[in-house]
């Protein structure tokens, strides 16, 4: 187990959610997704751009810009 | 009537809430505005045995935090009416995530029924969800339903209508956010119950919550009931969150929203969901995303579907509106015929019918291309194309969704404004929204398209196509400059948060579509329409008032009955048919059509607007317009269409229509006056100053405030108007 930035992750990586370290209102918007501690989460992929990323969380897929993902830092699973 | 239960309607975007409301409310319904803000609202009855009960539907929202105006109207809605219960109504395909909202009403108190929606969807993806259990667990009633085909949809209003004469009083339910934050309420309700602190509208254990979360709205709404305890409690919870800082490195609002979705996954797992497939496995909305959002193929087919969806609208609306045209100039005609001579009857024809006819005129655009929009936004594509153009859009401030109204405004030349202003509805984020809705005027719109047509005609080339392109390049970079100059100013500010939904590919239905494209048109109808006439008419009595001293006009008739006495009488006989004439009434007739543009001429350049065309050549010397240019430039503030029959009328050719104007053109090209670098100080002009009045009207509208309207007729203005000055003095320096 290691312990990344969400921005690091590749494509089809998995992990769980270890921090959120961002308050106010992206804070808040953040964890209203469900992007608390303890969420499991999969890359599904990015943009053309390379940003934003989509994430599966919970059944539902979500996505963030890349300055956003910083906040969060992920224990990644080991392949 | 007043007896009627309100239940109101509240739930995650896409949970299905419009398909629920549609389905109980059918045609009954209407829509709203909240006073002072863009959300809308929607209401309807529902009646079932000889019971009824008014339905109001709440924006879409995630939380009930203080950041967006959908949350915060909801919000207030629930405090400020009180509703006999509120449907939650919750994806079950998305079970988690769409509780965390269930268990902020929860917190709050109010009587709630759980819609357990799309069981079907969650059937196919292998989830079965134990509703009585998981009533059991969150005590709350729930219901599963499929609000699509109308499955549950009665035992729910049963439950819901039951459940609100049971259930008068706010309970608010006690869930733990961990040991230090559990004391710290205590404390904080107690506080508030003995102050009676706001007690009169909210739950003192939902006030604790909302300073705990250092909710600014609530915080600021503490502070004018009761400094002083509002004071008392801060501090409290400043000591906490100290307290927490250092132990846990964490704020009390971060462990209040980890323990909310503590308490969810602890009772999805108390045996109340089951998934029998793999979680991991692929669905098939997954597997479109792999095409629909691949690096390379992605941005391709958006680019199709987009155009897809811009030649759909146009095309497709081209005949109606030819209809329409039509139908207005044969009521015109009628007019003409009818309506005795005088101030009336040319008020009615060009102020009345036309003002009508052009708003009208943008009906069945505007339609087809909300249709166009309804299915992209329902079938869930309308995100992708978010997520895939966020990252340019980004650099100039905007959002991903800004693409689909800059294309319908005429990013691919040709659309309208109008529609597109509207379309800046599908964004979330309201400065971002703002800055879209502000830039999309600059495109090239369909009516801009014949003055640039008829102006690259006459001075740079009859192969119009290249230049075309060219302008639609500008007006695009043009806009985007614009969107960030206004992000870097007056909407200054962070980028609101992106963090979108993908939602799952879904087949739309007929009826949805449709509904949603009514009521938006209705909107527009209804709000647009009454600001249109009134301007219409205003610019009519502009163009018309004061009108020429009898003195001058009794000039022209002179000059008239001299020209016909000079013919012979055969020939002035001759003028009453319609066709065959001879060259010589030919020529009488020319004679006296030029007498007749030069009346025109006079007659527009003593009206008011012709003064002020005059007035303002003060100011436009600098990018080199005249007073008859400036009249028109007034005009096409009707529509821009209206700047080439204007222009025809100063300078004495009578009304030109847009659609044959090489008459014009060739007038232009030989007046020593014009030439290539006025002609593009002009047409610069023209692609950026302020939008027609449909376009304000609309945009004043959308963004709840007069002070936008005036802002985009200010701002774009002054922004043309420079950068044609700009064109005109070096231009005219340089060649
Ligand atoms: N299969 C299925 N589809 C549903 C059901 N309910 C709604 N849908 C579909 O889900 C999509 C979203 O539904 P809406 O009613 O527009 O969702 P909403 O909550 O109003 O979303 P917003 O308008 O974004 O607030 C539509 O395509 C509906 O046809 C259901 O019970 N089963």
């Amino acid at each position: 187990m290691a312990r990344i930035l969400l921005r690091k992750m590749a494509k089809n990586q998995t992990g769980t959610i270890a921090a959120v370290k961002v308050g106010g209102e992206l804070g808040q918007r953040i964890r209203d997704m469900g992007l608390v501690p303890g969420t499991d989460i999969s890359i599904q992929g990015r943009a053309p751009l390379n940003d934003p990323v989509a994430l599966r969380v919970m059944g539902g897929t979500l996505s963030l810009r890349n300055n956003e993902a910083d906040f969060i830092e992920v224990e990644v699973d080991d392949e | 009537m007043s007896n009627d239960i309100t239940i109101a309607l509240a739930g995650n975007p896409n949970a299905g809430k419009t398909t629920l409301f549609n389905a109980l409310t059918g045609s009954r319904q209407h829509v709203g505005n909240y006073p002072g803000v863009t959300v809308e609202t929607k209401e309807g009855f529902y009646a079932k045995d000889g019971r009824r009960c008014r339905l109001v539907d709440l924006p879409g929202i995630y939380s009930l935090s203080p950041y967006s105006e959908e949350e915060v109207v909801a919000r207030d809605y629930l405090v400020n009416e009180r509703p006999g219960v509120i449907i939650n109504i919750v994806d079950a395909s998305n079970l988690e995530r769409n509780l965390y909202l269930s268990c902020q009403f929860m917190e709050m108190g109010v009587p709630m029924v759980i819609a357990l929606n799309m069981v079907d969807v969650a059937k196919k993806r292998g989830i079965v969800i134990d509703h009585e259990r998981l009533s059991e667990l969150i005590g709350q009633p729930v219901c599963p339903i499929v609000a699509r085909s109308g499955q549950g949809i009665e035992q729910l209003m049963a439950t819901a209508m039951a459940h609100a004469m049971e259930h008068g009083k706010w309970r608010p339910a006690k869930i733990s956010y961990g040991d230090d934050l559990d004391a710290v309420m205590i404390d904080l309700t107690k506080i508030i119950e003995d102050k009676h602190f706001l007690t009169k509208d909210y739950p003192a254990r939902w006030t604790a919550l909302k300073y705990l979360e250092k909710d600014d709205r609530h915080l600021s709404i503490g502070d004018a009931a009761d400094v002083e305890v509002s004071r008392q409690l801060v501090e409290k919870v400043e000591e906490v969150a100290k307290h927490l800082e250092q132990t846990m490195g964490t704020e009390p609002d971060a462990m209040i929203a980890d323990h909310r979705y503590g308490f969810i996954k602890s009772i999805a797992k108390q045996n109340v969901v089951q998934r029998s497939v793999d979680q991991d496995r692929l669905y098939t909305s997954d597997r479109i995303d792999r095409v629909l959002t691949n690096r390379f193929a992605g941005p391709l087919i958006m680019l199709l579907i987009l155009w897809g969806l811009y030649d759909f609208t146009f095309t497709y609306s081209a005949l109606p509106v030819a209809w329409g045209e039509a139908f207005f100039s044969w009521l015109g005609n009628l007019a003409e015929l009818y309506v005795p001579d005088g101030y009336f009857k040319s008020m009615l024809i060009s102020g009345v019918i036309d003002g009508i006819g052009g708003v009208l005129g943008f009906v069945p655009i505007i339609m087809f291309m909300f249709f166009g929009i309804a299915l992209l936004e329902d079938s869930g594509y309308l995100a992708r194309v978010a997520f895939m153009m966020d990252r340019i859009f980004r650099i100039f401030g905007l959002h991903g969704s800004s693409v689909m109204a800059y294309i319908i405004s005429g990013g691919i030349a040709g659309g309208c404004a109008v529609p597109g202003v509207m379309a800046t509805r599908t964004l979330r984020s309201p400065k971002e929204r703002m800055a879209t809705m502000l830039t999309v005027p600059f495109m090239n719109c369909g009516a801009k398209l014949p003055v640039l047509a008829l102006l690259v005609g006459a001075f740079f080339t009859k192969n119009q196509a290249r230049y075309m392109f060219l302008f639609t390049l500008l007006a695009w970079l043009t806009a985007l400059v614009a969107a960030k100059i206004l992000r870097m100013t007056v909407l200054r500010g962070e980028p609101t948060p992106f963090v979108l939904e993908l939602p799952p590919y879904r087949f739309p239905t007929f009826q949805g579509l449709l509904i949603h494209t009514w009521e938006k048109t209705w909107q527009y109808i209804k709000k647009a329409g009454t600001v249109i006439l009134g301007i219409s008419i205003l610019l009519w009595a502009m163009m018309t008032f004061p009108v020429l001293p009898a003195g001058e006009r009794q000039h022209f008739e002179e000059q008239r009955q001299q020209l016909m006495a000079q013919s012979a009488p055969a020939l002035v006989a001759e003028l009453q048919q319609e066709d065959a004439l001879s060259p010589a009434a030919l020529r009488l007739r020319q004679e006296l059509l030029t007498l007749d543009g030069a009346e025109a001429e006079a007659g527009l350049r003593h009206s008011l607007a012709g003064r002020i065309g005059m007035g303002l050549e003060k100011l436009s010397w600098l990018p080199g317009f005249d007073w008859q240019t400036n009249i028109a430039l007034v005009g096409g503030f009707a529509a821009k269409e209206v700047i080439i029959s204007t222009l025809g009328t100063s300078y004495s050719l009578g009304a030109v229509d847009p659609e044959e104007s090489d008459s014009l053109g060739a007038v232009l090209a030989k007046d020593p006056r014009w030439d290539r670098v006025k002609a593009m100080s002009v047409i610069i002009f023209v692609m950026f100053y302020a939008p027609c009045f449909v376009t304000v009207a609309c945009i004043i509208k959308e963004s709840g405030s007069w002070k936008w309207g005036v802002f985009s007729m200010a701002f774009n203005t002054s922004f043309a108007f420079l950068l044609s000055t700009l064109v005109y003095q070096l231009g005219s320096r340089l060649l």
